[in-house]
């Protein structure tokens, strides 16, 4: 064996072109409050969780130490590396067994499967002692760190180093035949520029040792502590970090290669001032007399630079109600429950601490956000915060019955019958709940009747429907009808991404007498239901909304008249002519249907288009852009990074899983406005796509375009050829929403939705990329960046049913059965065929380069009337599906 | 020649591979001659100036060496009832005891020991001693824990009888019994209890001492090699080479060891989860003779494994695959041509020292495993330098 392994659930080579091995450090009692606090408490879930940050964090080896006085050290090193035995995550990489006891050691070396590292023995004890153990450590299988300490005390210069290191490697090799790979060094960090002048060579000497062992035994490690090195500028960061950095340099380039360091204290060398860098060296390499006394000078002179983590607890020792202020308005959830304890035993019941101290905070996160001081995602951290608040303090309110909470009003919130997308509606539900409105939430798919009962039942102050998809709009229609229908007297709250401030004034507020407001961003709903709900505006506001809606109404009625439509027949007269022949019809290399059951969601990072991702959190811009925008650039940043590491998450833990089913078909247009879809191996019909035209009158010259348009007719014999798709990212959202909100998580809630979403649209760019490089291949040679893609650059079009150029949404039901694509991968469709899971994409391929995505407008009666023949449907149910695009 | 005769051939406690480095001229009662009568010239020479882990690791570069096949398979061959399990030593056995297939040791001797010499005959090398559950912590199952002792060294005897007659019958061959060490059923890294993830059912030392029981055992009995196998939790397999250690510093020998892992299912994992590389690490610092895997998978599915383990140790390699996967009667159908067509990559990629069966492997398969090695040339290891 030429080079150190060790193991874990998997092994770890480490060999001279490794870099320096990093040696995670947190899970030590002597060197964490925090870990020894939970030790000491029996939190091991919590302390196993420090663990598996360390392993996250990119630690190599995992040091455990359980030495101290008031534990129990053996019972705690058995009990936490058992744990740690049933974590493969944490598992996976070596453990150093830490302790200066014997015993318990030994007690590590008996429950580690893998090569462990054992910290340390020595020759403190003398020779006897020393080969004992170290024939043992070599019995158990692990390698050892050997301090240069003896019976005379600890090495502290170059000589003494060199004359313990050289006694203690002549025992272990030739008297125990320890294997030298197995040996590692720690060679004695002291600190430097203690104003001791027997202190002054501390760094040099050991730079100068470990280049003397790796140049004379090659195959040991060297080790080490580097804090240590530091220790007279406790306090002073941004000097230590420096000292650290500056040492590691020094240390590595002499043949230290693995050590104790805290990431967290730690800067590239590359970004230390050169000024201090300058210092550091000369205190280091010992090369100016003066050298400790000017670096001590520039640490008080740098005082004031102290370090994040100190600087960040300062609001800590801020008063009660100051502490509870700033946890909301930066959303900290850290210490809100200490928070909530102390203001409990302050408070004479337990609901003042949410009617005083909460709401006071929330009052200014509420000013905050109105003014335009903080934006959503902070507001809906802020939620979180205050969540969590409530649940601790609930049992409290509830053993003294005290439930009588004071609302400012109660909303109820519901994504109509039909379809599944909530990230809108749960955003304005934080936020409205964030101002202290009481909040039913009824979730998706809630049927009329529903919204309407619960709303009688529970007396609710406001009603708001929410929904994405166009059938939505009828059926929010519907509900209004319902709501005059019963003589309801609530107001009604339109929201979502197909709502408009037209449909809402024109199709729903015709339908209810009393108020009904269109609200698409959550900013605004809070100012809408005070006002709504305000005692003394009340009656003005509703009847100003009203008159606003009635204008509307009439603008549009009388605006709309004026508009000219062809007849269907004169449409198709004037329908886009394309080429069909060779050098346009390209045959696909692969025919039929395909199936992919689990795409690696990392092959869809680089597909996703983030732009519309800051739009569902109400922050409008481009991406990039948006990350360095003077008004919301580092909310933006700052909500894009907790993205990523979410999105990573998701990725590495495999938490969302991502299927499509596709397929390429021989293909002819028939009857102008379809599509004839035929059988790969007979020909023979297999389905039609019933596509619509546009009616509105062009200039002369510009068509009146359908999607059949890009499909060669079958008069002319052109074999033409068209495709279809389903793809998704939605399984597993469910699961991990709900389990944020489990911790009362909405912000992590919705980010997991509006990440599902965005890899959902990814993963339709990157089959659309495969399809026309490689299944279809007319573009084999195609190289477009994403920038491209989101530009629609590419050649041949993916439109998707229920969008402007075929807002058809029956059409999924014909793509449904032509892919199966609920028995091949799942995704299922609802009532008002909204797609299940919510984050999925479904859509045609046409491949013609004169195919290009269009809006179909409005159309008149005629073609309403011939589509329904033609797809051998009632009228009535034409009518009702192609209501919203239909001329008046 | 007729098995039944051979224990009147063998003397009790006899062993020709009983020489330990420093010791050989000092043989107490077994006069060299005595030896010399059946050691072929060349081997009597490898035996004069080498221990036992210096001819086999000699043998290891001449050649691979052959292992046998599977005892359970070829014990359910025989009819043997409760009654026969039970013998008249056990008659009275408060529970049952039939399938405790260590037991027919003392209870069935002549079926063991004809089994063994058949696998001689096949062509194996190195026959394991019928041991693989004889300690306090397995034996449990049956109450029989005050027989561990007794059962390996009743084990090791048949098995070098056996030996003993073949080389007897054969000069110049020269065959080895292996001490078969199981895993127990018991793991030292894995809680039997979901909702207690930090218990543990055995801890090292229990594990240790049971093994050194056992350990004795097979060296008393005569056994030349220690074989840990079927390692399902490597935490297990160094509680049983610690004791080994300690056994050999207390006695002061030598003797060889074979380590020989499980991985249990296409994860590529032992079930204590360790990868086939951080079970090598985690196993190196032992002077083993070979390391390897066996049992679980057929011969085709360990492919992967044993290359990752060569590429990544100069000790040798050993394989004993299952003849095949079970069918779905949990029995083991494939034809020894089937196995040897798929040992058969081993041997061309160079990666075998040592091959051999796993369950539901005879000596039929033995002997197509011996014909197939004799033709290739061993994995090349500085171990057999």
């Amino acid at each position: 064996m030429k080079h150190l392994k060790l193991s874990g659930l998997e092994a770890l080579v480490i060999t001279p072109e490794s870099n320096f091995i990093n040696i995670g450090e947190r899970t030590n009692v002597a060197g964490s409050k925090k870990f020894l606090r939970l030790i000491k408490e029996g939190k091991y879930t919590e302390a196993l969780d420090i663990a598996r940050d360390q392993v996250e964090g990119g630690a190599q080896v995992l040091d455990v130490n359980m030495d101290d006085g008031l534990l129990d050290g053996k019972t705690a090193m058995v009990h936490f590396l058992n744990l740690i035995a049933a974590e493969p995550d944490i598992a996976r990489i070596p453990i150093m067994v830490d302790s200066s006891k014997w015993e318990i050691l030994e007690a590590g070396l008996q429950v580690l499967q893998g090569k462990a590292i054992v910290n340390s023995i020595s020759l403190k004890e003398g020779e006897e002692t020393f080969i004992r153990q170290a024939k043992l450590v070599k019995r158990y299988g692990a390698a050892v760190i050997v301090m240069a300490f003896d019976e005379l005390g600890q090495a502290d210069n170059y000589a003494r180093r060199l004359e313990i290191v050289q006694r203690s490697y002549d025992i272990l090799v030739n008297v125990v035949k320890f294997n030298p790979t197995d040996i590692i060094f720690d060679l004695n960090i002291f600190p430097v520029a203690t104003g001791l002048d027997e202190h002054r060579r501390n760094a040099l000497d050991f730079f100068e040792a470990t280049k003397w062992v790796k140049e004379n035994y090659p195959q040991v490690g060297v080790s080490g502590g580097v804090s240590n090195v530091s220790f007279s500028f406790r306090g002073n960061d941004t000097v230590r970090e420096a000292m650290h950095s500056v040492f590691l340099y020094h240390a590595i380039k002499a043949g230290m290669n693995m050590g104790i360091v805290n990431p967290a204290l730690l800067i590239v060398y590359d970004e230390i001032p050169k000024d201090l860098l300058q210092l550091i060296e000369d205190v280091m390499l010992d090369r100016d007399e003066e050298s400790t006394e000017k670096l001590i000078e520039y640490a008080e002179q740098n005082k004031a630079v102290k370090k994040d983590k100190t600087e960040e607890l300062a609001w800590r020792n801020m008063p009660l109600q100051d502490r509870i202020n700033y946890a909301l308005v930066n959303g900290i959830d850290k210490f809100v429950e200490e928070d909530a304890e102390e203001a409990r035993l302050q408070s004479k019941r337990p609901l003042e601490v949410i009617e005083i101290y909460l709401m006071t905070g929330m009052n200014l996160v509420g000013d905050l956000f109105g003014s335009g001081k903080m934006f959503l995602p902070q507001v809906v951290k802020s939620a979180r915060v205050m969540k969590k608040a409530v649940a601790y303090l609930q049992p409290y309110i509830e053993a003294e019955k005290d439930s009588t909470r004071p609302s400012a009003g109660k909303v109820l919130m519901a994504t109509v019958k039909g379809d599944v997308h909530d990230i809108g509606k749960n955003i304005v539900s934080v936020v409205l709940a964030c101002n202290n409105y009481e909040i039913i939430d009824l979730g998706i798919m809630v049927p009329a009747e529903k919204i309407l009962e619960t709303a009688i039942a529970e007396n609710a102050d406001v009603i708001g429907l929410s929904g994405l998809i166009t059938p939505s709009l009828d059926e929010m229609v519907h509900v209004a009808a319902e709501m005059q229908h019963r003589g309801l007297n609530i107001p009604l709250l339109i929201g979502g991404a197909t709502t408009s401030k037209v449909h809402t004034a024109v199709k729903i507020d015709a339908q209810y007498q009393n108020t009904v407001i269109h609200v698409n961003d959550a900013s605004r709903a809070v100012n809408v239901v005070s006002s709504i709900l305000s005692q003394d505006r009340k009656a003005e506001y509703g009847k100003e909304v009203k008159e606003e809606n009635e204008r509307i109404r009439h603008n549009y009625l009388n605006h709309n008249v004026q508009k000219d439509y062809l007849s269907l027949a004169d449409a198709r007269a004037n329908k886009l002519q394309l080429t069909f022949d060779e050098t346009t019809v390209a045959t696909p290399h692969t025919l039929g249907i395909q199936v992919s059951e689990e795409l690696p969601l990392e092959e869809l990072k680089a597909y996703i288009d983030w732009s519309p991702f800051f739009r569902s959190w109400d922050l409008h811009g481009k991406f990039p852009d948006i990350l360095t925008d003077k008004v919301v650039g580092t909310q933006a940043t700052a909500l894009f990074k907790d993205a990523q590491e979410m999105l990573q998450d998701i990725i590495d833990r495999k938490l969302l899983t991502a299927k499509a089913v596709w397929g390429i078909f021989p293909a002819n247009r028939i009857q102008d406005d379809d599509i004839e879809v035929q059988d790969p191996e007979t020909k023979e019909p297999l389905a039609t796509f019933y596509t619509l035209r546009q009616q509105t009158k062009k200039a002369s010259g510009i068509p009146n375009i359908a999607l059949s348009d890009f499909v060669a007719p079958k008069e002319s014999g052109i074999q033409d050829y068209v495709g279809c798709f389903c793809v998704t990212a939605g399984f597993g959202t469910d699961v991990l929403s709900a389990q944020y909100e489990a911790q009362h998580d909405d912000y992590n809630s919705i980010m997991v939705k509006a990440l599902a979403d965005r890899l959902a649209e990814a993963y339709a760019e990157y089959l659309h990329t495969k399809v026309r490089k490689e299944d279809w291949g007319y573009a084999a040679t195609e190289s477009l960046t994403n920038e491209d893609l989101i530009k629609e650059r590419y050649k041949g079009i993916r439109p998707a049913p229920g969008y402007p150029a075929c807002p058809d949404h029956l059409e999924k039901e014909t793509i449904w059965q032509l892919l199966q694509v609920e028995e091949r991968i799942g995704v299922s469709l609802t009532e008002s065929l909204a797609m299940w899971p919510a984050a999925s994409v479904s859509g045609y391929y046409f491949a013609h380069e004169g195919s290009k995505y269009f809006g179909l407008g409005r159309i008149k009666e005629d073609q309403l009337a011939d589509f329904a023949s033609r797809k051998n449907i009632e009228l009535s149910k034409a009518k009702k599906w192609l209501g919203p695009n239909l001329a008046d | 020649m007729r098995i039944d005769n051979t224990s009147q051939l063998a003397q009790p406690g006899f062993s020709f591979f009983h020489f330990q480095r420093g010791t050989f001229f000092d043989t107490g009662s077994y006069p060299a001659a005595f030896a010399l009568q059946y050691i072929p010239v060349r081997h009597y020479y490898l035996t004069l100036i080498m221990n036992t882990t210096e001819t086999i690791k000699s043998l290891l570069k001449q050649r691979i060496l052959v292992l046998d096949g599977a005892m359970g398979t070829m014990i359910q061959r025989y009819p043997f009832d409760e009654a026969a399990f039970r013998g008249d030593r056990f008659k009275d056995w408060p529970s049952p005891v039939k399938g405790n297939n260590d037991l027919l040791s003392l209870t069935q001797p002549d079926a063991i020991r004809t089994i063994h010499y058949q696998y001689l005959e096949a062509g194996a090398d190195i026959i394991e001693t019928n041991t693989f559950s004889s300690t306090t912590v397995a034996m449990a199952d049956y109450g029989m824990e005050a027989l561990a002792y007794e059962l390996n060294v009743e084990g090791a005897k048949l098995a070098k009888e056996a030996c003993t007659a073949y080389m007897q019958a054969h000069p110049g061959s020269i065959k080895f019994v292996a001490g078969a060490i199981g895993p127990t059923n018991k793991t030292t890294s894995i809680s039997p209890d979901i909702n207690n993830p930090a218990f543990r059912a055995i801890t090292f030392n229990e594990l240790k001492e049971a093994y050194t029981e056992q350990i004795e055992g097979l060296i008393d009995g005569g056994a030349d090699i220690l074989l840990v196998e079927t390692v399902f939790d490597t935490l297990n397999a160094k509680a049983a080479l610690f004791a080994i250690e300690e056994v050999k510093e207390a006695r002061g020998i030598d003797i060889p060891v074979m380590v020989s892992g499980t991985i249990t299912d296409a994860s590529g994992r032992t079930l204590s989860g360790q990868t086939p590389e951080a079970f090598l690490v985690s196993l190196e610092h032992f002077p083993l003779i070979s390391i390897g895997f066996n049992c679980a998978l057929g011969a085709r599915q360990l492919a992967p494994y044993l290359e990752i383990l060569s590429q990544n140790t100069d000790i040798a390699i050993s394989a004993y695959p299952n003849a095949g996967l079970p069918n779905a009667f949990g029995q083991y159908d494939e034809t020894p041509e089937l196995m040897a067509a798929q040992v058969h990559d081993y041997l061309e990629k160079g990666i075998i020292n040592i091959i051999g069966g796993c369950c539901g492997t005879t000596p039929e398969h033995i002997r197509a495993l011996a014909d197939l090695a004799a033709r290739y040339a061993p994995r090349k290891t500085e171990a057999a330098h």
